[in-house]
């Protein structure tokens, strides 16, 4: 075994992006893979025979145009068409729905028309603030003890493009940085259907409700987002999210790449303050002169570093990362597609929200902190058999929903839990797409435990660690080592925990790797 | 809270539950608490001059300091050290735990050994100094001045280790002096002659135990003894009648205070703050500034802010220095700034004395590096004496000397000196 320069633990797509942008720096890059297949939670599998679908992960909508750039991904069979972009529907069970059509709904439908102006107004005023946060959103964190004068140039320019706000939108702007979502829309629209969608969407994958303060900050984390240049784009990956991901390893594997599958990683090897290899879970060592762990921090620091070699300030740190998942993800094989009442063609291959007001999606989030599920889930439903044949067999339909709430410490257990999960689930799915229970030819549940135990993340989060704003930015994965650098030389986090957080982006992998050539590692 | 001044119709019964609440936690009324020896104390107590030491009732003086000053050079002093927190740190993992923890090597510490060490923040600032007991291979306690008990707790994750707090449940002396050996002998705690220093034993007393350690505070012929609080008081009593022809004497602080500083050891939060009291970002001290420099092992692995320090030395970046003064004149320099060339402020004393062992006029003080390091010529301290209402400054020549500044050849002596 020739030794390499860098090995990358972790076969997720930050962990590809990481090996892939260091081997095109010249790097000799092993990736060490766990599970069988790389693509960790953005994998295509087969969860019935012949139906197939996207993991966990299932809407791409932030994969960073530098990575595209970078890894040049759209020579690797990854390109983004306005046509694909995904239409977002707000369900509703008191009539028609309303579709946000194209990027993030520069094109609203089923609204009244003062709603239709009241949105456009909040959609370009949501758009330029993200706007403000997107260097942040995507860039190395400020290093406020070492200011750089990169790092002091970027917040210049920061603070340059508040100014050209305008006086009146920059105090806006800062009015509403920590705000609830709940407040902000009700200041500006009417149709609950419409807040239901926003509200839904800013607490997605977090543990917050709309009326939970800063719950807008998640809003401005989509819209940070975007897919073939236009913010807030969304699209169905032709394949499934193990697309994108092949699409990621096959530029990594050109550029020399080496990816070992089934090889768990067991211990950091640390000599004298300095991660100098890894040691696998069948005894073998490997060496390199730089480490890069693209998996979750607290597992990286607790238990393949452990305490003992860091210090105990660091070790209490990372023990106080919240990641405690409240999502779930449903999959169902079904033997023909639902008819959801009141959508059209387009909004089956669209994005079906079931978030039918603020109120609705507060009150599912309000079990949750006291260990219990939503009685009356909110999710995201897909059907991407519809645009994707290849997944399903002919005529029958795959389904993809995250849901939520579903706390990963329920307190009876979810052994016990989940049936009576799924039963809520599918209640609420019958109520608006009657009969779907009935077709039903399996249906699978994955609730944040599953998640921790099949995708190797810890409380089955799939940001690694809550994003919220005392985890965000400089504080992620913990104050003071938010540069990807960590407290032993030579090791680097690359994962979603790291900043900016999760979503099938790449940005953290990206950074990292962009951070160890500049320090030459 | 505007809720709870309001006035509102209470029933009978939520009045007695509060009452019944208010009478257990009457713990307000007693400000200063007692040590197991307190009884005793309070008899001796003529000076009644306390102050508080870790919410203890402690002396400064119990009749008078100069003469319990004289009481640990001369006869037998005896201190209550009760109030210092211990730690009791168990288990197969100890020794690997307190080395994580620690500056010191502690797998060089061997079982019945005592050392005096220090422990730092991630960013290698001390949070204090004190000393680590091994009672056996698994067993330790480690003595110090503030409380550690959270950081020692989330130290503790990922070793088999326990680690309890016994500040209350054991009760400390200090027996200090050159009789101290003869008092100890007399008292019957045989084989106590064996005790070399920074050894320590176990002997029997009143149906227990008693550890005794040949370790002190005073840089004299001395013994730390710890017994369980309710065998605290037959301890004393032990102590105080076999001492009677030795000249045995209860002291306060005071008297020990100028012990250690002619000893030349630091005190946490007098000499230097400790890492988790500072609120100023340049109060915080590395080891290698305030004098503990040596206790770094960087042969050993890791141990909390080795990284730290390691960086700062190679980057030179080392910005204080404590450092042994010698002060013409007479005149204590307590708390005098220190100035180069009369005229350039470069650091300040800490504690100062006129030493009557060394005969001269002594000092601990902090200086601005290089002064202390490289630039130790032309040092002045500016003492202003109090003259009935008036200061007179005096511009005094200092001397950086070597620590201690004393060296009592009877506190290493072996077997033990019998006075």
């Amino acid at each position: 075994m020739t030794s390499s320069d860098a090995i990358v633990i972790g076969g997720g797509h930050n962990g590809l992006v990481a090996a892939a942008a260091l081997a095109r720096a010249g790097r000799k890059v092993l990736v060490l893979e766990a599970g069988s297949e790389v693509g960790g939670a953005a994998r295509t599998e087969e969860f019935a025979p012949g139906f197939r679908v996207s993991s966990i992960a299932h809407l791409l909508n932030r994969l960073h145009p530098d990575v595209m750039k970078t890894l040049e991904l759209d020579k690797h069979g990854l390109q983004f068409a306005r046509a694909n972009f995904m239409p977002s529907v707000a369900l509703s069970r008191d009539g028609p729905p309303l579709v946000l059509h194209g990027a993030y709904g520069e094109v609203l439908t089923g609204a009244s028309s003062s709603e239709q102006s009241a949105w456009k107004e909040l959609r370009a005023q949501l758009l330029r603030y993200a706007g403000i946060l997107k260097p942040f959103l995507s860039g190395r964190p400020p290093d406020l003890a070492g200011m750089s004068l990169l790092d002091t140039a970027s917040l210049g320019q920061t603070a340059l493009a508040l100014k050209k706000l305008g006086k009146e939108d920059m105090r806006d702007f800062l009015r509403v940085l920590l705000m609830n979502v709940a407040d902000l829309l009700d200041e500006q629209l009417a149709d609950i259907r419409l807040k239901g969608l926003l509200a839904f969407d800013a607490t997605l994958g977090s543990h917050l409700g709309p009326r939970s303060p800063t719950s807008l900050l998640g809003l401005y984390y989509r819209l940070a987002g975007e897919t073939g240049g236009a913010a807030g784009a969304q699209i169905l990956p032709q394949g499934g999210m193990g697309a994108v991901v092949a699409a990621i390893r096959a530029s990594a594997e050109k550029a020399g790449v080496a990816i070992r599958i089934s090889a768990p990683v067991a211990k950091i090897i640390v000599e004298n303050g300095r991660a100098v290899g890894v040691a696998l879970d069948n005894g073998k060592v490997l060496h390199a002169r730089t480490i890069v762990s693209a998996i979750n921090p607290a597992t990286t620091f607790l238990d393949l570093v452990g305490p003992r070699e860091i210090n105990t300030g660091f070790v209490r740190k990372v023990k106080n990362i919240r990641m405690k998942g409240d999502a779930a993800k449903l999959n169902l094989a079904l033997d023909r597609p639902p008819q959801f009442t009141d959508v059209d063609a387009a909004g089956h291959k669209g994005r079906l929200v079931i978030a039918p007001s603020p109120d609705h999606v507060e009150r599912a989030f309000n079990p949750s902190k006291y260990g219990e599920f939503s009685p009356e889930p909110v999710m995201e439903v897909t059907l991407p058999s519809l645009a994707d044949p290849s997944l399903a067999p002919s005529g029958a339909c795959v389904l993809s929903a995250v849901v939520q709430y579903a706390p990963y410490a329920l307190k009876e257990g979810w052994h016990a839990g989940k049936p009576k999960f799924l039963k809520a689930i599918m209640a609420q799915l019958e109520a608006y797409a009657p009969g779907i229970g009935k077709s039903i030819v399996h249906a699978e549940l994955l609730t944040p435990t599953d998640i921790e135990t099949r995708y190797r993340m810890p409380g089955g989060h799939w940001h690694h660690g809550e994003l919220q704003a005392d985890q965000m930015l400089i504080s992620r994965p913990v104050s003071g080592w938010s540069g990807y650098d960590t407290p032993l030389e030579g090791l680097f986090l690359a994962g979603a925990g790291s900043h900016p957080g999760g979503g099938v982006s790449g940005a953290p992998g990206l950074n990292a790797a962009r951070r160890i050539i500049a320090m030459k590692g | 809270m505007a809720q709870a001044i309001r006035k509102k119709p209470v029933s009978k019964s939520v009045n007695a539950a509060v009452s019944a609440r208010i009478a257990a936690q009457d713990h307000f009324r007693t400000l200063r608490l007692g040590t197991p020896f307190q009884p005793r104390i309070d008899a001796l107590a003529k000076t009644q001059d306390w102050y508080n030491w870790a919410g203890c009732r402690a002396p400064h003086s119990l009749w008078d300091e100069e003469l319990e000053y004289f009481a640990i050079r001369s006869q037998a002093a005896l201190f209550d050290i009760s109030p210092m927190t211990k730690y009791r740190i168990e288990g197969p993992d100890a020794e690997a735990f307190l080395d994580r923890v620690t500056l010191r090597d502690v797998t060089k510490l061997k079982p019945g050994r005592v050392h005096y060490t220090a422990w730092c923040d991630d960013e290698g600032f001390v949070l204090d100094d004190g000393t680590l007991f091994r009672l056996s291979p698994k067993r330790f306690r480690l003595c110090s001045q503030e409380r550690h008990l959270p950081w020692l707790l989330d130290s503790a994750i990922g070793f088999d280790v326990t680690v309890e707090e016994e500040t209350e449940a054991v009760a400390g002396l200090a027996l200090q002096g050159p009789t101290s050996f003869a008092v100890l002998r007399d008292a019957g705690f045989a084989g106590v002659e064996k005790l070399k220093i920074f050894d320590l034993a176990d002997f029997p007393h009143d149906g227990g135990t008693v550890g005794i350690s040949r370790t002190g505070f005073t840089g004299d012929l001395g013994y730390e003894l710890f017994v369980p609080a309710d065998k605290a008081l037959s301890l004393w009593d032990r102590l105080m009648k076999a001492g009677v022809l030795r000249g045995i004497r209860a002291i306060g602080y005071t008297a020990l205070n100028r012990a250690r500083l002619e000893a030349g050891l630091i005190v946490a939060n007098a000499d230097f703050t400790t890492a988790e009291h500072a609120i100023r970002a340049d109060r915080l001290r590395m080891p290698d500034e305030i004098g503990l420099g040596f206790m770094i092992d960087l042969e050993k692995g890791h141990f909390n802010g080795r990284r730290a320090i390691l960086e700062t030395r190679a980057k030179r970046k080392l910005r204080h220095m404590l450092v042994g003064l010698e002060i013409e004149g007479n005149i204590p320099a307590e708390h005098a700034i220190v100035y180069h060339k009369k005229s350039q402020e470069v650091g300040l004393v800490s504690a100062a004395m006129w030493s009557p062992m060394a005969k001269r006029n002594i000092a601990i003080a902090s200086l601005a590096r290089p002064y202390g390091d490289t630039m130790v010529e032309d040092l002045w301290v500016e003492i202003y004496a109090m003259r009935e209402l008036q200061y007179q400054k005096l511009m005094k020549r200092a001397k950086v000397v070597a620590r201690p500044f004393i060296k009592l050849d009877r506190r290493t002596a072996n077997p033990p000196a019998d006075f």
